[in-house]
């Protein structure tokens, strides 16, 4: 079981207050994701469930048993680290063995779940070798193992993907996902990267500045951002917003968002009029940097074959349906 | 661009760094060379080639017992270093990984210690250890020097122990380990390089202290630094005796610093460039 819920939970640091308030409900076997920009408290809240910080106020429950005073080790979960944090004079087996070592567990026992750990993060015929001697990749898959052998009630991730190259971050992404899928056991992840977020959760919570601005499943937040916050944060590239007189007309809106995507391009007719800019070609698609009279710069994703160059004249017209609108506060009107 | 050397300035500066060199061991190079002399020859003036005579040494072991001296070197040196460790070790590890506000304030405070000229507190440490019948005790001393060298000890470690990411201790906490398997199995195999060269300048430190041996042993507790002394008599110096006493002295922590050179080095600049 991995039930989390965290009530009235803050946290300061001397006179400064990270978290102010938070309340947050995890539903077990949930893959959950913090998503913000740096800064945001969400690392701070992942040490907080972690025991690793102690809370200023509020209670953290774990299956409904208040753990708020206890010590990391006896909350039950297991934490991979944004620097992966082996010990690096220990090999892999003894690596991945330590948390079964320290709970005092039998040796037969902890050669079979090192081994099997080990197989299933493809990682056998590493297990004599130093951490040193391994690859940001393998590191990684060493770290999460040393997670399972524990069987956690949860496991969180603080940002583990941050340090590899673009390539191995796709691949471990899926990894990490398929691992989900395998063990159905609750995570928590943290990242600033929106992109592993949309992709990896069942539930995102989006913070800024120590609060949660929304709760949501990936297409909600996509399809119904809360706020302008949200709106700019989730999405790439982010959404188009655009306030003053090219929103005005447009239901009362303060300010309207339109994603790159819901923008039709012409070369004739539409309602915003622009000179291309900058285009980048990603082959499927092509991002347009448009510069409108009306509405300021606007980013409009393209067909990859679109055929604008840089100086065209273009029209923008964004579908109907697809805009959001939002009062001078910021909150999306429905 | 690059800086440029060209072979010309490597040259100057080899020679140069030689004569340095030289000069910085000239000195005791000249204490080795005298104690195989004989007294006559040791005082007729400068002369670097010596006669290769054994009986200053012969003299010297026969007169004071070099090895009763040596013991008590080792025995002091050694001991007051493993006791710097173990009162240092954990004060290192708290102020470098679970700082106060004070913790800097407090390091600062320690090497301030160091700072103070030894002869200000002689009178009244000499009094304590008279009263409380401590002169010439080898526990005293041993104490002493720990104290002494304490400040060194924990600044060294408190340095090393900062290069460690705490994230690997906080791992380690999540995986269960009580504080004292987190000091064992994480902090302190991951600090034995540094635990090493810290404890060879400890008892290079101790093994070379000699104001507060002096005056604080006679024979008993007494190290070599008060056998050298002993060979400066009211009849006058005898040279090439106190030459070979001399050589005796720091030929073991010569040999050990040879042997150790590297890692004394790696302790020394530890943490200087990142």
């Amino acid at each position: 079981m991995g039930n989390i819920t965290l009530q009235n939970v803050s946290k300061s640091f001397g006179a400064t207050s990270i978290i102010p308030n938070i309340d947050l409900t995890i539903e077990d076997g949930e893959f959950v994701v913090f998503v913000g920009p740096s800064g945001c408290g969400k690392s701070t809240l992942l040490r907080l469930i972690a025991g690793l910080e102690d809370v200023s106020g509020g209670k953290i429950m774990i299956d409904g048993r208040d753990v708020t005073q206890e010590a990391p080790a006896k909350r039950g979960l297991a934490m991979v680290f944004q620097s992966y944090a082996l010990y690096p004079h220990m090999t892999v087996r003894n690596n991945i063995a330590f948390p079964l070592k320290m709970a005092g567990e039998d040796k037969a026992v902890i050669d079979k779940k090192v081994t099997d750990a080990a197989r299933v993060l493809n990682l056998t015929n590493y297990l004599d070798r130093r951490p040193g001697q391994l690859s940001g990749g393998q590191r990684q898959r060493v770290a999460i193992g040393r997670a399972i052998v524990r069987q956690p009630s949860a496991f969180l991730f603080d940002e583990p993907l941050s340090n590899l190259d673009a390539a191995l971050r796709g691949t471990m992404r899926l990894e990490i996902s398929e691992l989900h899928q395998q063990l159905k056991t609750t995570m928590i992840y943290v990242t600033h990267d929106q992109v592993e977020a949309m992709t990896m959760a069942d539930k995102i919570v989006v913070l800024n500045a120590g609060n949660i601005e929304q709760v949501g499943s990936p297409l909600e937040l996509y399809r119904s951002p809360k706020n302008l916050f949200v709106a700019g944060f989730i999405g790439s590239p982010r959404m188009n917003l655009v306030s003053g007189q090219a929103a005005d007309g447009m239901g009362g809106a303060a300010t309207v968002g339109v994603r790159p995507e819901h923008i039709q391009i012409s070369r004739d007719s539409g309602t915003w009029r622009g000179t291309v800019g900058v285009a980048e070609h990603l082959g499927s698609d092509t991002f347009l940097h448009v510069q409108t009279d009306q509405a300021g710069p606007i980013t409009v994703r393209a067909d990859g074959e679109v055929g604008l160059e840089h100086g065209e004249t273009v029209f923008l017209t964004p579908v109907p349906s697809k805009v959001h609108r939002f009062d001078a506060g910021g909150l999306a009107l429905r | 661009m690059a800086r440029t050397v060209t072979n010309r300035q490597k040259a100057v500066t080899t020679v140069v760094v030689w004569i340095i060199a030289l000069l910085i061991f000239f000195p005791i190079l000249y204490t080795i060379i005298t104690s195989f002399k004989s007294e006559t020859e040791a005082i007729q003036g400068f002369n670097l080639i010596p006669s290769g005579t054994l009986e200053s040494y012969a003299e010297v072991e026969a007169q004071r017992g070099y090895f009763r001296f040596f013991l008590n070197s080792v025995i002091i040196s050694v001991g007051s270093t493993l006791l710097a460790l173990v009162v240092a070790v954990p004060a290192a590890w708290s102020m470098a990984f679970s700082p106060t506000r004070r913790t800097k304030d407090v390091l600062m405070w320690m090497l301030s210690t160091k700072m103070m000229p030894a002869v200000a507190v002689l009178v009244p440490l000499y009094l304590i250890f008279a009263r409380l019948g401590l002169l010439d005790n080898r526990v005293a001393i041993t104490v002493m020097l720990t104290l002494i060298n304490l400040p060194i000890v924990v600044w060294m470690l408190y340095t090393y122990f900062r290069e460690i990411p705490g994230e690997i201790l906080e791992a380690s906490r999540m995986d269960g380990a009580s504080l004292w398997n987190e000091i064992v199995y994480v902090l302190t195999p991951m600090a034995v390089p540094g635990i090493a060269s810290t404890m060879l300048l400890n008892i290079i430190l101790a093994w070379n202290e000699a104001f507060w041996t002096i005056q604080l042993t006679t024979t008993n507790a007494a190290p070599l630094t008060v056998f050298i002394s002993s060979f400066s008599s009211p009849q006058g110096l005898f040279w090439a005796k106190l030459s070979a006493a001399s050589t005796l002295a720091i030929a073991p922590i010569l040999i050990m610093g040879w042997f150790s050179q590297r890692q004394l080095v790696r302790g020394l600049t530890f943490g200087a460039v990142k």
